[in-house]
């Protein structure tokens, strides 16, 4: 009866159809076709002198239990933090989410080499340190896909629970979870994947004795040039983790209860609460922070003492009589911001397109979905060099063009848009719909006044979210073939590639900038937080 | 909807002015090089738009990645290119981008100015040799006077109690400079010793990182602003004029030095690319490439020797970087031939 009900102010199936066309278009055209070529042009000429398959097995089973237990460890941990900054308001909230969220989109480069100085020198190169690191990175997509679900769940469904007598822990257990399950099991299977293709980190933490399948495809690919070798790996961990997609899509059921609409955070009551919110905070600022600090004062670190000269001399095309770095700070900022802006825009166009679609058509929805996710479990190599081999032709020879590294960045963006979208779709009542058609709305119309409008503040934390992925991204990036000004993460890791106290003092501060632009971003971009869905704008 | 449309639109019309314009302006082309190339700002870059002015022929440089990156990419395109000229292609991935028929021969006209064994390196022309440098042993010169230890001398050396647990070497697997001291300790110890050679450093406490920015930056005390603690690690000949010219405030005598035995001769090629659609332009590029006024500026962009022999040294080369009177070098053919079962090999022994 319910589906009956549904079904009747259901928009029409071709209005799907348009919603679907681009995000099916941008998937197939830049991940599907460039992926298909790779493996079918290498795999059926491939030349490889020894099987890239020989001691595999160990690299795969490392790889997995690593992303595994990275994941658990990062839910763990973040279960707590994301609580209290979804449910309390309370100065520097908004500063700690950005600061949550900063690590997850700044290069590894930097942030890993912060991390190597604060860990004891027994840690270097070994899985303690890579999984360490997995939970830095990682947090933001608990902090984010949980809270926001946390975020619309009414402080009196608790209440009542413990009203009718359930200890805080009970409530959290029967109340809570129940509700928070969709959003758990998404930002699962995102950790997952992302520690799954850990590159940065499993080189420069784990070493070479932890390789992962990333890894591995990428030395296969460009140091031993091996590309049918990489191709066939590729294949092995897209398999893996196209199932691991699928079954935790089978697994994710919707919301046990339609929500109606973002709950206030209030200020925290009573003095546990405010041990709780003071801990928390606390303990989250020590763990974000450090690395970060870290990873500033070394900008004032030139050579034995401190000295401000990386940032005085930063831009100088001489730095000494006829010897240039070829930074551009000025320039490489704008060129970051603009392949932000436009990654930003396509992810969030394709994401709302998509997160639409998926809630509209719930069987047909899965699949896009999951295709969406494909990208994520691909290692970048294998989409960079697709590409090189696909757009080579004219009209089609894309090669070199900038906008494919903006393209590619929104590759990766846009299933964060989607989770992101689909958690808020999902919750609206169907009660909302219904009565929008009483009241003689057309289903598109119902769909532009209910869905559309609930998707105002994701979006927006959407596109925020995009571009700072896109300011911090580095190992897609490395792999295109690209032109014009350096953006500052490419700017960084050549500077660190330099020996020299100057190079490497001015990459820190190249790296300070770009984190204090990605987190002016993060902010802003949280800064309409306060709009839920039924706030005050659109009441 | 619109927005993505006009986005679509947009990409279009960008993919198709950028062929059409390439076809219209034959004296517009592209140089492919590494990732440590500069894309702008410095004096190399002065030189190349010198070129542009001089010649009409404009030059646009990407970058593909780094050199192995690159090769790879070259050969997956070869003989329909993603520029004109390429730049940087070592001896270590020389054989691989000769077998993938990425070049085209071209002899320049100032070929005689280069050192004839590394003109001899490209016997069919297809590449012109354009730097040269080490990969040598640096070493911490505070560190040992503090610790009142002579630095070693050899590679056998490093095999010795008074250095245990003070080298950071790169993985042959994932770094270049890795690869090439791989190729320093096969060169010197031979076919069969090597193994036993890697046996013994493992025993003597090496620390492998995957590259050279982990093992130079963070684990190698001689850098500057440094919080590591190795003070031996393998780096560049040129490793210790970077850190003079590089010093602040500025220094005269360098931190580091190099251990001149364990040095490796790294050599770059530059070359026309096979498919070219501007080879004349391209040609002329490469003449300028190993012109003095190009030559010239190598050393401080790069860090490397200019291949031409009367090219002109700044003063912290002639100073502070060391030319080995004899490196270690292994024949293209035999690296091509058996880099990946070495590494292989290397992989058993020191890793697992």
């Amino acid at each position: 009866m319910d589906d009956h009900r549904a079904a009747l102010n259901r928009p029409q199936g071709w209005f799907v159809a348009v919603l679907a066309g681009a995000p099916v278009l941008f998937i197939s055209a830049l991940y599907a076709w460039p992926v298909a070529t790779l493996l079918w042009t290498t795999l059926r000429t491939g030349t490889s002198d020894t099987s890239p398959f020989t001691n595999v097995a160990a690299i795969a089973w490392f790889t997995a239990w690593q992303a595994a237990t990275s994941t658990v460890l990062t839910l763990v941990v973040g279960m707590l933090p994301t609580y209290v900054l979804a449910r309390y308001s309370f100065r520097g909230r908004r500063a700690l989410m950005a600061a949550t969220t900063v690590p997850f989109v700044l290069p590894t480069v930097v942030v890993g080499a912060a991390f190597l100085a604060l860990l004891p020198e027994s840690w270097h190169g070994t899985a303690q340190a890579m999984i360490v690191a997995h939970v830095f990175f990682n947090l933001a997509v608990v902090v984010r896909l949980v809270g926001s679900m946390i975020a619309v769940i009414p402080h009196d469904l608790v209440g009542a629970a413990r009203t009718l007598g359930a200890s805080p822990a009970r409530a959290a257990r029967l109340v809570m979870m129940p509700l928070l399950r969709p959003a758990l099991w998404s930002s699962a299977v995102v950790i997952f994947l992302f520690s799954f293709t850990s590159f940065g980190v499993a080189k420069l933490l784990g070493g070479p004795t932890h390789p992962t399948l990333e890894v591995e495809i990428a030395r296969r690919a460009t140091q031993l040039g091996d590309v049918s070798g990489a191709a066939a790996l590729s294949a092995l961990q897209l398999g893996l983790l196209g199932a691991v997609i699928v079954w935790s899509m089978r697994r994710q059921r919707r919301a046990a209860l339609e929500l109606q609409g973002a709950t206030a955070r209030r200020r925290p009551r009573g003095r546990r609460e405010r041990l709780l919110v003071g801990m928390v905070g606390g303990a989250v600022g020590l763990f974000v922070g450090a690395p970060i600090f870290a990873l500033v004062s070394r900008s004032f670190k030139v050579g034995t003492g401190w000295s401000l000269s990386a940032w005085t001399q930063l831009g100088r095309t001489e730095v000494r009589p006829g010897a240039g770095l070829g930074v551009d700070p000025v320039g490489s900022i704008a060129a970051s911001l603009r392949f932000a802006v436009v990654a930003a825009l396509i992810a969030t166009a394709i994401g709302f397109l998509a997160a639409t679609a998926i809630s509209i058509s719930p069987r047909l929805g899965k699949l896009l979905d999951a295709s969406l996710m494909l990208p994520l479990g691909t290692s970048a190599v294998t989409i960079g060099l697709g590409m090189l081999i696909t757009f080579d032709t004219p009209p089609f020879d894309w090669r070199a063009q900038w906008w494919l590294v903006p393209l590619g960045h929104a590759l990766v963006a846009v299933p964060f848009v989607v989770r992101a979208m689909l958690g808020v779709l999902r919750a609206i009542p169907r009660d909302l719909r219904a009565a929008a058609a009483t009241l003689g709305a057309t289903p598109i119309r119902t769909w532009w006044q209910v869905d559309a409008r609930a998707l105002r503040r994701p979006l927006l934390a959407g596109a925020g979210f995009s571009a700072a992925i896109s300011l911090g991204e580095f190992g897609a990036t490395t792999i295109l073939t690209r032109s014009g000004t350096e953006t500052l993460p490419i700017a960084i890791g050549r500077l660190l590639g330099r020996a020299g106290g100057l190079p490497r003092a001015q990459a820190f501060a190249m790296a300070t900038i770009l984190l204090v632009v990605t987190t002016a971003i993060v902010m802003a971009s949280g800064t309409q937080e306060r709009l839920g869905p039924h706030g005050h704008d659109d009441a | 909807m619109k927005r993505l449309l006009a986005v679509v639109a947009l990409i279009a019309i960008a993919g198709g002015c950028s062929s059409d314009s390439a076809s219209d302006q034959p004296a517009a082309i592209t140089l492919v090089a590494y990732d440590s190339f500069p894309p702008a700002d410095t004096s190399l870059n002065a030189a190349l738009d010198a070129f542009t002015t001089s010649t009409g022929i404009a030059v646009k440089v990407v970058i593909a990645g780094d050199a192995g990156t690159m090769v790879t990419k070259a050969r997956l395109t070869a003989g329909n290119p993603e520029g004109d000229v390429m730049w940087g292609v070592d001896n270590t991935l020389l054989s691989a981008a000769l077998e993938g028929d990425v070049f085209t021969e071209y002899e320049p006209l100032d070929l005689h100015a280069i050192a004839t064994d590394l003109t001899a390196l490209v016997p069919g022309h297809e590449l012109t040799p354009v730097d040269f440098g080490d990969v040598c042993v640096n070493y911490d010169i505070e560190w040992f006077t503090a610790n009142n230890v002579a630095p070693p001398e050899s590679l056998d050396d490093l095999l010795k109690p008074e250095y245990k647990d003070l080298l950071v070497a790169e993985n042959p697997s994932t770094s270049s400079p890795g690869l090439a001291f791989l190729m320093a300790t096969i060169a010197h110890a031979g076919d069969d010793g090597w193994k036993d050679y890697w046996t013994s450093l493992r025993a003597n406490g090496v620390k492998i990182v995957d590259g050279w920015t982990t093992a130079y930056q963070e684990e190698f005390s001689g850098a500057a602003g440094s919080t590591g603690t190795r003070p031996l690690v393998v780096s560049y000949g040129s490793s210790p004029s970077a850190e003079v010219i590089f010093a602040d405030p500025p220094r005269t005598d360098a931190p580091t030095a190099v251990v001149e035995s364990t040095c490796f001769r790294q050599v770059e090629f530059a070359g026309v690319l096979r498919g070219t659609e501007h080879e004349t332009e391209a040609r002329k590029l490469v003449d300028f490439l190993i012109s003095p006024s190009f030559q010239n500026e190598l050393p401080l962009n790069l860090f490397v020797y200019p291949a031409r022999i009367d090219a002109t040294l700044p003063v912290e080369f002639t100073d502070f970087a060391v030319v080995p009177s004899s490196t270690l070098t292994i024949d293209p053919e035999d690296i091509a031939a058996n880099r990946q079962q070495w590494q292989d090999e290397w992989t058993t022994i020191v890793l697992r």
